[in-house]
């Protein structure tokens, strides 16, 4: 019994520090540029599929990994310089559609690329095996190597935005765009990036993800939705805020699935109504 | 929020006018066709109510779409005049519950906060007993009170689903011309200025809200009346885009838009469907083209030199 419970306990962390990766990139998007993305799950789910084709043809999960990063900040360059920079001062009503036209050519491209089959990613060798937690309990290494991989890259991008001189061009950039134009920094060249990380990011989760679950169509829409809720809860364009966000909802969200498998979607979209009245602008919003 | 001038009120009744004729020349698959698109309509019109003539963009309306639809089999099925007005007051009422908490955000939060409800929405239908399983279910149809042989039923459907768009669009041109309707579109052009005249803008926000919901409702229950399914899906979030989709291609600025492009977004999914083996990339395409290049809707072909046609609510900067 406690021994269950522990096992959730760790995959609620686990599952929220995966939905952090998603939601800071997309948390990121929304406050420095004003875009909301809708497609932020459909990046995730290529990702998966990325990492399912690379690990397939090289036999390698560890190549994924990179590949879904890189490949990712490639794409997401592409689609800001194309799409989405013209985007950034429509109205959210165009976002919103723009966006779920892009949901539509995403699946329809994975539709004709590989088909519609579920997919599985084996977990990789080194990493099969479980680690001793509580008496004969075990969990597994891969997911605990998952929470350490998230921690690093959560702990990487605090010390990006806050200790670098592009951290600082971001966050100024949330804070007025036009600002940074007569500073004499180039704020489109921010946008790129913070797009193509915020893509870099999301495709890295599917990819992690892709061992976890199997790889299906449609996968990322159910953390499209809860990476919303983070973004709202912990206050678009914060980062510590989407941190904390994505914990409560990851842990919620495994709790209930596990205990009260009824009222868990509920009681995520509740806790996010509570919160945006008790604090229209999320926990770490500026009011 | 422009009703349509007499020569373009004239062409939608004869468009009307060869709809209500489609039982003389047309086939059942047609007729049938034609009814999609009328609850299509009838459900994109009951958003426009908040888009465009509020300036409020939702995405929970699919979910009191949904529960429209099963409120008729909930029920058990009683006729019909028992199931449409019990579809209106849920919806309503579930409007009414959400519509308070909702308002209280605004721009970016409000999408997302009634994105979250409407998805409540979804869960309770999707993850409980209570909507009868995820795949959905076939249901019995309410009884209209006179009997409808299996042959007549796509003509009965078609003229009964006419008739309620027609009856719907009738009462929204009436209401845009009334105080209250010149209010809400005071709303959408500048709150501020709204409130700052002495109008309660968070009350007439929620007027709107609950007629919305009470009409998505409504377009709820046609849908299970003229499918006699009803699934979970109903009320995703999915739903609630492609209504904001046919508003858009039709025209956000045009009472009538809606039902442009209900009729339009309908075409081109079978259109899709007959054509190409991919039809959602046949719509894709067209949502990306349609939120490119026609900004002001097919309804806004003949505005565009008028002034005053708002062209998109809330342009941020």
């Amino acid at each position: 019994m406690l021994a269950s419970f522990i096992a959730q306990l760790l995959n609620g962390v686990q599952y929220g520090l995966l939905l952090f990766l998603i939601s800071s990139g997309l948390t990121l998007i929304f406050g420095v540029m004003g875009v909301i993305n809708l497609a932020h799950g459909s990046l995730f789910m290529i990702g998966a599929y990325l990492a399912f084709a690379v690990a397939g043809m090289t036999g390698s999960f560890w190549l994924a990994l990179p590949a879904a990063l890189l490949g990712g900040a490639l794409f997401g360059a592409v689609l800001e310089r194309v799409l989405f920079r013209r985007f950034r001062t429509r109205a959210h009503l165009d976002q919103v559609l723009l966006t779920f036209a892009l949901i539509l050519l995403f699946e329809e491209a994975r539709s004709a690329l590989v088909g519609n089959q579920f997919h599985s990613v084996p977990i990789p060798a080194v990493l099969d095996f479980s680690v001793p937690v509580v008496g004969d309990f075990g969990y597994s290494a891969y997911r605990l190597a998952v929470l350490g991989i998230c921690l690093l890259v959560a702990a990487g991008m605090v010390w990006l935005i806050e200790r670098t001189r592009i951290g600082s061009a971001i966050r100024a950039a949330a804070e007025n765009t036009e600002m940074l134009d007569l500073l004499g920094l180039d704020a489109g060249r921010v946008h790129t990036l913070v797009f193509a990380g915020g893509t870099a990011l999301a495709m890295l989760a599917g990819a992690l993800a892709a061992p976890l679950q199997s790889v299906y169509p449609g996968m990322g829409d159910g953390f499209l939705i809860l990476s919303f809720i983070v973004v709202v809860i912990g206050g678009p364009g914060s980062v510590a805020g989407a941190f904390w966000a994505a914990l409560l909802v990851g842990l919620i969200d495994t709790l209930g699935k596990a205990y009260l498998p009824q009222a868990a979607g509920i009681a995520v979209c509740g806790l996010m109504a509570a919160v945006l009245l008790w604090r229209p602008t999320g926990l770490f919003g500026r009011p | 929020m422009i009703v349509a001038s007499r020569p373009g009120q004239s062409l939608l009744g004869v468009a009307g006018l060869a709809i209500a004729s489609m039982p003389l020349w047309a086939s059942a698959w047609h007729m049938q066709l034609a009814s999609t698109a009328m609850v299509a309509a009838l459900f994109a019109l009951s958003l426009q109510v908040l888009v465009g003539a509020t300036g409020l963009v939702s995405l929970a309306q699919a979910g009191f779409f949904g529960l429209g639809a099963y409120t008729v089999h909930l029920l058990g099925s009683p006729p019909v005049w028992i199931t449409l007005p019990a579809a209106v007051l849920a919806a309503g009422v579930a409007a009414l519950l959400i519509g308070p908490l909702a308002l209280r955000t605004k721009g970016f939060f409000f999408l997302m906060t009634t994105l979250a409800f409407g998805q409540m929405l979804f869960f309770a239908f999707h993850d409980t007993p209570l909507g009868g399983g995820t795949d959905g279910l076939f249901i019995v149809r309410p009884s209209l009170g006179f009997p409808v042989p299996r042959a007549a039923r796509p003509a009965v459907f078609l003229l009964v689903n006419l008739g309620v768009v027609a009856i719907v669009y009738t009462g929204l041109c009436w209401l845009m011309g009334t105080m209250l309707g010149h209010a809400l579109q005071g709303i959408r052009s500048n709150e501020n200025r709204m409130a700052a005249l002495g109008h309660n803008v968070q009350r007439l926000k929620l007027i709107a809200f609950v007629l919305a919901g009470a009409l998505a409702g409504l377009a709820g229950h046609m849908s299970a009346l003229t499918d006699a399914f009803v699934s979970p899906e109903l009320l995703g979030w999915h739903r609630s885009a492609e209504a904001l989709l046919m508003i858009l291609i039709g025209g956000i600025g045009a009472l009538h838009g809606p039902i442009l492009g209900a009729f339009a977004l309908t075409a081109v999914q079978e259109g899709g469907t007959l054509l190409t083996d991919r039809p959602r990339l046949v719509e894709g395409v067209v949502f990306l083209a349609a939120v490119l290049f026609l900004r002001q809707g097919l309804a806004g072909w003949r505005l565009r030199a008028r002034k005053g046609v708002p062209t998109s609510i809330g342009d941020r900067r």
